[in-house]
């Protein structure tokens, strides 16, 4: 075995050194009943060779976005990753080491950290980051109990532009943690007002800006209500890359910004692992769920980093910890650290420009499609079509066609009907122009 | 070395940290500034392609400021994230004893596997059509987990330990609240139990009360017994515990829980010292976590990602959360609204769980095989009980008798010699150890707690058991002071988490100076 690097005479002399006859002697707390003489019934080891040919099996069996022309995006997106991130996060030093606990042996954690919570900040226009959460739902999830621990309430109010998966996971915690989350309707449109809807008991309310449907709407307004209220903006952003061409959360009044990192970075994995983004005003900060770094001396006067105000954690405060979270998403928010540091002010607004650009041209293309119209007045990358059928069946015929054609509305609100005609799709830097045009043809023969 | 006729200087007389050099440099150890330091306007790391010219559907929302981010090209970036990786401690680089976390060696294999195009170009919102294999390969880890534990379902999508330990407490406050049992709100925790447990118990709305342990380490059943009532919910007990001892009555626990009408959870953080050895699901318990990045080798990275499925009992299993793989006539498919008999409680993550994860686990498990999962939890408990032989005449052992898969330590050894378990881990660092895990499990005064891992040879365990015999008799010598100044041969010495935490500097802020530079 490989991975196993003692021999039977290892084992013997370190049996005698202990004082034990055999390794079942070091299990005799195990109850007897409880103790498995023989192996579990499953298959026996397996050298490289023969797992990779098992796993390239299964993965064989997948048809992957860049083998087709994808339009995927509600939540995850097929981004260019430059060969150098995926390189450097498997750097053994950053890949196999744990949770920065000691300083001394962690700085380059620590302080790629540092610089991750900055370039968060940044790019939201928030004060200050912590180090990342599992995704950005359960990123908006531990927003929503933040808000209720700042404003002592427990009313949110969840937009209908926000994605169903982070709507649905914001119930899970309310149902379970004892708030509530009143849902709007399905925004397809991009006109809804919650403005209306703020009382005395709203501790938050939840935006997503694009909205699920791709709209770009500016939410100040909002903010400043919710404010005069004494209740929260919750700003969230599934498409990270927006933030380079758009006004940014902290612009428009947000208390907190949560976000879905992995367009930076990081692939798209079938949905993880990705990084939660969670940025907020300073004066919020000690309410913060998650790691945080930061800045400090060595001994010897010399800049450095450490893990800090962990007395909001659960390895101090126990049940009065703000959150459970502990391991967070490290090696996923040092790939959006690099990819960003490699795109730089002029790379990331580029980017940014070049995905709204192409999705412009998609609009255009899909729009002048027979039966077909374009939803939206304002997206970013993403919009909504409406189809003169229901999308699902016909996103199954265009991938005969070689196009995943978008995500119908219907596999996110299985149980609203009225959106079945809806289709999201998304263009970002990786579609050309040929794709585009592959797209507007398929559909059109679909149709 | 040195010209003194061959001898090494003594240590705490070597000159190395007062080595002054021009660039700040010390050989290998690079000084090394923030990113936001190094940038000039203008400069990229990436070349994009042509930007279409378009009228822009930004309804005036177009950002009017610049960001801030700083410009550097490629050779910049690779040479700055290279060089902060070499001040980091790995596992690559050495033992990393860090108990309860489980540094174990990470396979490449399960890296290059998560890297197949068939896997990692995979978008969540395929048509499952398209994804058989993704959705098979879940099936199998679930598989596997199953058997592993004996337990007849499981939960994938938790995206680590703790998010496992809010999906298995959810399920029991769902199958309580299905029995009309809204009043059980009391769930029982040991006071060794991992800061998570409390936290989750309290997330989902449950009162925690503390159990104390015996003096050997273990819960103290009479104790346990005595809380039991019509108000509790649940038990949420870590086995083998964190003073890593496997708990001899867990299954006199779990029986007199039952009967008392409450569910088992047992964090399921050490698994790897019984994997392939015993089935929980053979000690009563209801549901429990696996942490992949500890049983099942998936890399940790520096704080995550994780992914912590979560196993069910027959009595749990209704209550899970979306959404779930089924493999039925038309092939596998994925269930994201109620559907037969299961009472989904929700959903806990946005798309289907962590498969870069799934992935490198399953690759694992294939590679160890039932008969290599068996004999790594052997391993780990031999290494870790060849350290406790090794170290009890020096260092002194928390409790008698053997251990699990990592030994614990008091500080008596310790005592009067003006060392602290802290500066006794700092010491250790300069030896080229990562310090074990310290002043957890809390139930043992100043503890020392050692996980060597299955990845270890008996020369590496040699190597770490004169380390620390050198550091226990130098400790007892009168040494303190060299103690107190350690680490000294690290990139930074130690650090001032005080000053961090009273004047947080949480972020890179321009200075005016570079403000002017980008402006």
């Amino acid at each position: 075995m490989r991975y196993l690097p003692h021999t039977e005479h290892d084992r013997r002399s370190m049996l005698a050194a202990i004082g034990a006859a055999s390794v079942d002697d070091l299990y005799r707390d195990v109850p007897v009943a409880a103790r498995l003489e023989d192996h579990v019934d499953l298959p026996a080891h397996q050298g490289e060779l023969a797992v990779e040919r098992t796993i390239a099996a299964l993965a064989a069996k997948n048809r992957p976005a860049g083998s087709m022309a994808s339009f995927l995006g509600a939540g995850a997106y097929r981004h260019h990753v430059p060969a150098s991130v995926d390189h450097l996060i498997q750097r053994g030093e950053f890949l196999t080491s744990y949770t920065p606990y000691q300083p001394e042996v962690t700085q380059g954690t620590l302080q790629m950290l540092f610089e991750f919570q900055t370039q968060v900040a940044l790019i939201s226009g928030m004060d200050v980051a912590n180090a990342s959460m599992y995704d950005g739902a359960t990123a908006a999830a531990e927003a929503v109990m933040m808000a209720n621990r700042i404003t002592k309430r427990t009313k949110s109010i969840l937009s209908g532009g926000l994605h169903p998966h982070y709507r649905e996971v914001i119930e899970t915690y309310g149902r379970w943690s004892g708030f509530s989350a009143k849902a709007a309707m399905p925004d397809a449109a991009g006109v809804e007002d919650l403005a209306g809807q703020i009382d005395a008991d709203t501790s938050c309310v939840v935006v997503q800006n694009p909205s699920v449907f791709g709209h770009v709407r500016d939410h100040a307004a909002l903010a400043a209500a919710a404010q005069k209220a004494g209740a929260l903006l919750i700003v969230v952003v599934t498409e990270a890359v927006s933030l380079g061409l758009l006004k940014p959360p902290g612009e428009m009044g947000a208390d907190i910004f949560v976000g879905e990192g992995q367009s930076i970075g990081n692939a798209l994995n079938f949905g993880g692992p990705y990084v939660g983004l969670f940025a907020t005003r300073d004066k919020y900060v000690r309410q913060m769920p998650g790691r945080l770094t930061g800045e400090t001396v060595d001994a010897d006067g010399r800049r450095g980093w450490v893990l800090t105000l962990s007395t909001r954690e659960q390895h101090i405060r126990r049940e009065k910890a703000t959150s459970n979270i502990c391991t967070n998403s490290g090696l996923c928010a040092l790939a959006f650290c690099i990819h960003l540091s490699l795109l730089g002010e002029d790379g990331f607004t580029r980017l940014a420009e070049i995905n709204h650009a192409h999705a412009v041209q998609l609009a255009e293309k899909l729009g002048g499609v027979k039966g077909i119209s374009v939803v939206n007045d304002s997206f970013f990358n993403e919009f909504a079509l409406t189809l003169p059928e229901p999308a699902s069946p016909l996103v199954e015929r265009l991938v005969g066609k070689g196009v995943l054609a978008g995500v119908p509305a219907a596999r996110l609100w299985p149980d609203k009907p009225d959106l079945a005609n809806h289709l999201i799709v998304a263009a970002t830097e990786t579609n050309t122009e040929a794709d585009m045009d592959l797209f507007a043809r398929a559909l059109a023969e679909v149709l | 070395m040195d010209k003194s006729q061959g001898r090494i200087a003594r240590e705490d007389a070597a000159p190395t940290a007062e080595i002054a050099t021009a660039s700040g440099h010390r050989g290998l150890q690079m000084e090394e500034k923030l990113i936001f330091e190094q940038g000039e306007p203008g400069r990229t790391g990436v070349d994009l392609p042509d930007l279409p010219k378009v009228a822009d559907r930004l309804n005036g929302l177009k950002r009017q400021r610049a960001i801030g981010l700083p410009g550097l090209s490629e050779p910049q970036v690779v040479r700055h994230f290279t060089r902060l990786s070499q001040k980091n401690y790995a596992i690559d680089s050495g033992l990393y004893p860090l108990g309860s976390c489980t540094m174990k060696h990470n396979p490449r294999l399960n890296e290059k596997m998560a890297r197949l195009p068939g896997l990692a170009d995979i978008h969540p919102l395929q048509p499952v059509s398209t994804v058989q294999g993704a959705l098979e390969l879940m099936d199998q880890l679930a598989h596997w987990l199953k058997t592993l534990t004996g337990m007849p379902a499981v939960a994938l999508t938790p995206g680590a330990g703790a998010h496992g330990e809010f999906c298995g407490m959810i399920a029991i406050r769902a199958a309580l609240d299905a029995k009309g049992q809204q009043a059980r709100k009391r769930v029982l925790v040991p006071e060794s139990a991992h800061g998570t447990n409390p936290a989750t118990a309290a997330a989902c709305g449950f009162t925690v009360d503390a159990i104390p342990a015996d003096d050997r380490g273990r819960v103290d059943v009479a104790a346990f017994k005595a809380k039991l009532g019509p108000d509790v919910a649940a038990i949420m007990l870590t086995n083998p515990n964190t003073c890593g001892l496997f708990e001899p009555d867990i299954v006199e626990i779990a029986r007199a829980l039952h009967e008392a009408g409450g569910y088992f959870y047992c964090d399921g953080a050490n698994f790897n010292a019984i994997a392939g050895r015993v089935r929980p699901a053979d000690l009563g318990i209801d549901a429990m976590h696996i942490n992949l990045h500890k049983t099942f080798s998936t890399p940790h990275g520096g704080g995550g990602p994780g992914s912590g499925p979560v196993v069910f009992s027959e009595a749990l299993a209704p209550y899970v959360p979306l959404p779930y793989v089924v493999h039925d006539k038309g092939g596998f498919r994925l269930v994201e609204t109620k559907e037969g008999k299961v009472e989904p409680f929700g959903r806990l993550k946005a798309f289907h769980g962590q498969m870069g994860m799934f992935v490198r686990a399953l690759t694992y498990m294939l590679s160890h095989g039932a008969d290599g999962i068996r004999q790594a939890s052997e391993d780990a408990v031999l290494n870790a009980n060849y350290l406790l032989a090794r170290l009890r005449d020096v260092m002194t052992p928390a409790f008698d008798g053997p251990c699990m898969h990592e030994c614990l330590f008091d500080d008596a050894f310790l005592k009067d010699s003006g060392v602290s378990t802290l500066d006794f881990a700092k010491a250790l660092i300069d030896e080229g150890f990562h310090p074990m895990t310290m002043y957890f499990p809390l139930v043992v005064h100043g503890a020392l707690l050692i996980e060597p891992t299955e990845s270890e040879t008996k020369a590496s365990l040699d190597e770490f058991v004169t380390s620390l015999r050198s550091l226990a008799s130098r400790a007892r010598q009168g040494e303190a002071a060299a103690f107190h100044a350690a680490p000294r041969l690290t990139p930074r010495r130690r650090l001032d988490e005080t000053r961090a935490a009273r004047q947080p500097v949480l972020r890179w802020k321009p200075t005016s100076t570079t403000r002017q530079a980008a402006e």
